[in-house]
């Protein structure tokens, strides 16, 4: 086992044990904070796949920015005297049932599957070569999604903000 | 040696943590919290297959993309998430039944 496999491996058990964590533990600022351990380990994981960019993208807009609204999102609705913060769990049993169900499925398809892949590719930096992609064969799809986030969070505010009475009419 | 099926691996175990999630948990937030473990999931295989092909880019653009939409979805949800809590006091997701006919 090379360097490569035993970071694979760690990497790969930090991310696994932050999303358990996450899923079963009843504290859901515990669960925020184990979806960080889960958020790092898919960074490391694209870092190993030699996907540079998209690992500090991933640190970045995941980590610094959705994280952060789920931390919010715990805080902004429960009332700050509830230290409990627990979260019911209903129907661990099918749940459970489900989730394996998806599991064994999922890792029978990635194990007998014959993947045409490719041997070794060279490790290379791809910042330069996804801008160069976003700018020319993939400029509508960039131009598009941009858009999308630009209504999507003008809409967040407009929907997320408190009703202050507006002068004259309010309601 | 680490090889495509591992990523893929890895993957299928998130994606199964975040079913569990959406399936158990009542808790709005805790469903995003299972949601995104899903987009991340997703986003793995897209830069797995993409490492392991010969068109090298094609999907750690996907995934890039992929990124923007899931912090735009996460924004919205938390929004209405917000809005649901201010109007009726919870966010148990089986309360939140009003709309329906």
């Amino acid at each position: 086992m090379n360097a490569y496999d035993l970071a694979f491996y760690l990497i790969a058990a930090m991310a696994l044990v932050g999303a358990a964590i996450t899923v079963l533990s009843r504290r859901l600022v515990y669960a925020a904070f184990n979806l960080l351990l889960a958020f790092l380990g898919v960074a490391g994981l694209y870092a190993l796949l030699a996907a540079d960019f998209l690992a500090i993208a991933q640190v970045i807009v995941y980590v610094g920015g959705i994280l952060v609204l789920l931390l919010f999102g715990v805080m902004l609705t429960h009332r700050i005297y509830d230290t409990t913060l627990k979260s019911v769990r209903v129907q661990p049993l099918l749940g459970g049932l489900v989730a394996a169900g998806v599991a064994v499925l999922l890792i029978r398809v990635a194990w007998n599957t014959p993947w045409n892949t490719t041997p070794e590719l060279a490790r290379e930096p791809t910042t330069a070569k996804i801008g160069e992609a976003f700018m020319k064969h993939y400029v509508f799809p960039f131009e598009f999604v941009s858009l999308i986030l630009l209504v999507a969070l003008i809409g967040a505010a407009l929907i997320g903000r408190s009703r202050a009475p507006k002068s004259g009419n309010g309601r | 040696m680490v090889q495509l099926p591992h990523f893929l691996t890895v993957s299928a175990l998130l994606f199964a943590a975040g079913v569990f999630a959406v399936v158990t948990r009542r808790n709005a937030v805790a469903l995003l919290m299972g949601v995104e473990l899903m987009l991340n999931a997703a986003n793995l295989n897209f830069a797995a297959f993409s490492r392991f092909s010969h068109n090298a880019l094609d999907g750690q653009i996907f995934a890039m993309l992929s990124i923007v939409t899931a912090a735009a979805e996460v924004a919205v949800a938390l929004a209405i998430v917000l809005n649901i809590y201010r109007n009726i006091e919870t966010i148990d997701a089986d309360r939140a039944g009003d709309l329906r006919g």
